[in-house]
C-alpha cells in the first residue's frame, strides 16, 4: 500500500512543486508506515533521482501518447490503473494547473474524497483522516475528515520548504493501457511566454505594483528591484484591464493567487479582492504614499513615501547587500 | 444549442465571515450571498453572448443548495438565463455537487456545461471536471476564451507558461475565466422577467458523502506593520535578511 504522488518535470529538472509534493506524500508515507511512489511523464531521466532525494521509493515512469492531450482523461485512466496496482489509497497532487484538470477526474473516477488546497499535514488517527486548507480566499482555513478508502490531497503550493535527502527510488516504466481511451481535443496553437522571467505561481519573491505607479513607462524601476530579487513580477488588476502590463501578472482573486515567501506591493491600496490574491505570502512589505492605505493593515513591513524615490533606493539598498553576501 | 451553466452562492468577499456551533458551521447571519463571480461574469454572460449570436437556443443555470439561495438563482435568471433548476440539498463539498448536476445533465442534451474557475468560499477549482468524468465528457479547464461554431467549440485556456488553443466537438464541460466575458448588470426589464421564468426544484438523489467539515478557524491577521524610515532602506534589507529571513 503506497502513497501516490503526481509530479512533473521541465527542463530536465523536477518541478518545484512536485518536490513539494513528494515531500508531503513522504510525511503521510511515514505516519501510515508505506512508501512513497512518484508518478512522472517518461522523458525526465536525469531528474528522477531529484524524486528519490526528495523522499519517493519508486518512481515509475509514463509513456503514451495519449497522456499529451489536453483533456485529462487519459491521465485519469492511466493513474486510477496505477494506483490500482501499486494498491495506494492516497494520492497526492499539488494544487497546480495539472491537478485542476487531473485531480478531479481522478477524483470521480475512484469515488475518492478531495481535499483540494491543503495546506498542513494530514492527522491520521485511525480510520480517521483529516486534512486542513484554506477557505474564504485566506479569510479561514476547514478541517476536512476524507470519508471514503480512496483520498487524494492537493497540496497548496509553497506549502512547506523542500527537503532534499539522500535517498535514492527505485525507476521502472509503469505498465498502463489506454486503448479505451480516446483523445477528443485538439490542440491548434500554444503560445508559451519567454521564460527568462520567474513563473508567477511558482515565484519565492513577487514585487508588485499598483495604480500608484501612474504608468506603464515607469515600471523600469519594478522590474530593476524584480531583478536585483530574482522575484517575478505581478500587477493589481485595474493594471492589467488598462493593459500596462500583461494578463498573466494580474493577482487577486479574479487573478492569480499567490504565497510567495516576500511580497512587495508598491502603489497598491490594498482592496479586499487584491488581498484575496496575496494574503497567504509569508511576508508582506508595503510601500505607499498614504499611511491610511488599507494595505498597511494586512503588511509585515510598511514605508510610507513616494515609491519613485524609495524603490530605486531600496534596489541600491538591495544590491549593496547582495554584494557584501559574496 | 442547450448550455447548462452551473452557479454557487457565495459570500461577497467583502463580507467578513464568522463561525458558529463551536466552530463547526459557517454562519450565515447577516452574509450577502452573491453568484459565484467566475460563474456570473464569465460562464453565464459567454453562455448568452453564445445563444444570442446564434438567436437560437437555450441557457439553463443550475445550483445545488437550500431554498435560501433562490435569490442568487433569481439574479442569473434576471441577467438572462432561460430557466433554473435547484438541486436541494445543502452540499458538503464539490464531489456531491457535481454528481448531482451530472444524474441531472444525463436526462437532458446539454452541447455545453459551463463552470466556473473555482468558487470564492472553497476554492477549489474541482466541480467541472468532476462532471466531465461523471459524464464521460471531454473537459477543458481554466479557458479564457471560447467559441463555438457549428458542431466545434474553440476555447484558450491557460497552460504552463503560457495558454493553448483547443478545439472539441460538442458536448463538452468548461471552467470559465477572465477573459471570456464582460460582466452584465440586470435591467428592470430582465429582473421583472425573473420573476416568472420557471425555477425546477429537484430531489436530491443518491448522494455520495466522500468528506465532511470537522471545523473551521479563522485566520489570525497580521501582527501590527513595522514602518520603516523611507530614508533607510538598509534598515528594510536587514529586517527581510535577519529577521523575516526570506532574502
Ligand atoms: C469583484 C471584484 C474583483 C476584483 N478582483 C481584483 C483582483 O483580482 N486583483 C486586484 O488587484 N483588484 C481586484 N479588484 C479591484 C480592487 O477592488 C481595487 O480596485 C484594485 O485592487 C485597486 O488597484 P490599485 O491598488 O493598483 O489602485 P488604487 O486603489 O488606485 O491604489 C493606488 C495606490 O497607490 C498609492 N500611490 C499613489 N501614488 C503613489 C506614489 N507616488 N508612491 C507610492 N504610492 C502611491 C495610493 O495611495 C493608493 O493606495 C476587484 C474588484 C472587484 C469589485
Ligand atoms: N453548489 C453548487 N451548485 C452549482 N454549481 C456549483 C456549486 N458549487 C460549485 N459549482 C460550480 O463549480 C465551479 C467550481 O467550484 P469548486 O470546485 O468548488 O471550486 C463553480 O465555479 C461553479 O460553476
Amino acid at each position: 500500500m503506497a502513497v501516490l504522488v503526481y509530479t512533473e518535470g521541465s527542463n530536465g529538472k523536477i518541478r518545484k512543486n512536485a518536490l513539494e509534493a513528494v515531500n508531503y506524500a513522504a510525511h503521510i508515507a511515514n505516519q501510515l508506515g508505506t512508501t512513497v511512489t512518484a508518478v512522472i511523464e517518461a522523458g525526465h531521466d536525469a531528474a528522477y533521482a531529484e524524486l528519490g532525494r526528495a523522499g519517493a521509493k519508486k518512481v515509475l515512469t509514463l509513456a503514451n501518447d495519449k497522456l499529451a492531450n489536453a483533456d485529462a482523461h487519459a491521465w485519469s485512466v492511466a493513474l486510477a490503473q496505477v494506483a490500482e496496482a501499486e494498491n495506494a489509497d492516497v494520492i497526492i497532487f499539488s494544487h497546480d494547473l495539472a491537478a485542476k484538470a487531473i485531480a478531479p477526474r481522478l477524483a470521480a473516477r475512484l469515488k475518492a474524497g478531495i481535499v483540494a488546497g491543503a495546506v498542513e499535514h494530514p492527522t491520521i488517527a485511525g480510520a480517521q483522516f483529516s486534512v486542513r486548507k484554506t477557505a474564504f480566499s485566506g479569510k479561514a482555513t476547514a478541517v476536512y475528515n476524507i470519508l471514503s478508502a480512496k483520498k487524494i490531497i492537493t497540496l497548496l503550493p509553497n506549502s512547506f520548504p523542500i527537503q532534499l535527502g539522500d535517498g535514492s527510488a527505485e525507476i521502472a516504466a509503469a505498465s498502463i493501457n489506454l486503448d479505451a481511451v480516446s483523445n477528443r481535443i485538439t490542440l491548434k496553437e500554444k503560445k508559451t511566454r519567454s521564460t527568462a522571467t520567474v513563473a508567477l505561481p511558482e515565484a519565492d519573491l513577487v514585487v508588485s505594483a499598483g495604480r500608484g505607479m501612474k504608468g506603464p513607462e515607469n515600471w523600469g524601476i519594478v522590474e530593476e528591484l524584480a531583478t536585483t530579487l530574482g522575484a517575478a513580477t505581478a500587477c493589481s488588476r485595474p493594471i492589467a484591464d488598462i493593459g500596462w502590463r500583461p494578463h498573466h501578472e494580474h493577482v487577486g482573486q479574479t487573478g492569480v493567487a499567490i504565497r510567495p515567501n516576500l511580497y512587495i506591493a508598491i502603489g497598491i491600496s490594498g482592496a479586499i479582492q487584491h488581498l484575496a490574491g496575496v494574503n497567504g505570502s509569508k511576508t508582506i512589505v508595503v510601500i505607499n504614499s498614504d499611511p491610511e492605505a488599507p494595505f498597511f493593515k494586512s503588511a509585515d513591513y510598511g514605508v510610507v513615501g513616494n515609491a519613485f524615490e524609495i524603490v530605486p533606493r531600496l534596489n541600491e539598498a538591495l544590491k549593496k547587500f547582495k554584494a557584501a553576501q559574496h | 444549442m442547450k448550455i447548462l451553466v452551473c452557479i454557487s452562492n457565495v459570500p461577497d468577499t467583502t463580507t467578513k465571515i464568522a463561525f458558529a456551533n463551536d466552530n463547526t458551521e459557517f454562519n450565515k447571519t447577516g452574509v450577502q450571498f452573491i453568484i459565484n463571480p467566475y460563474d456570473e461574469w464569465y460562464a453565464l454572460v459567454r453562455a448568452l453572448e453564445l445563444k444570442e449570436a446564434k438567436g437560437a437556443g437555450n441557457v439553463t443555470v443550475i445550483h445545488v443548495g437550500a431554498p435560501d439561495s433562490e435569490a442568487t438563482i433569481r439574479k442569473a435568471l434576471a441577467i438572462g438565463a432561460d430557466d433554473a433548476v435547484r438541486i436541494d440539498a445543502e452540499a458538503p463539498d464539490a464531489f456531491f455537487v457535481a454528481e448531482q448536476i451530472a444524474a441531472y445533465a444525463k436526462t437532458q442534451n446539454f452541447d455545453l456545461i459551463l463552470t466556473g474557475k473555482e468558487t470564492i468560499n472553497y476554492n477549489g477549482s474541482m466541480t467541472g471536471g468532476m462532471i466531465s468524468e461523471l459524464l464521460d465528457l471531454p473537459f477543458v479547464s481554466l479557458a479564457s476564451k471560447l467559441d463555438v461554431n457549428g458542431n466545434v467549440a474553440t476555447m484558450e485556456q491557460d497552460i504552463d507558461g503560457g495558454s493553448a488553443i483547443v478545439e472539441c466537438a460538442l458536448p463538452l464541460v468548461v471552467s470559465c475565466q477572465k477573459g471570456m466575458a464582460e460582466a452584465r448588470i440586470p435591467n428592470m426589464r430582465g429582473i421583472m422577467a425573473a420573476r416568472t421564468k420557471p425555477l425546477t426544484v429537484v430531489p436530491v438523489s443518491n448522494p455520495s458523502t466522500l468528506t465532511s467539515i470537522a471545523s473551521y478557524t479563522l485566520s489570525e491577521g497580521r501582527k501590527a506593520v513595522k514602518l520603516i524610515d523611507p530614508s533607510n532602506m538598509d534598515e528594510l534589507v536587514n529586517l527581510l535578511h535577519s529577521e523575516a529571513k526570506v532574502i
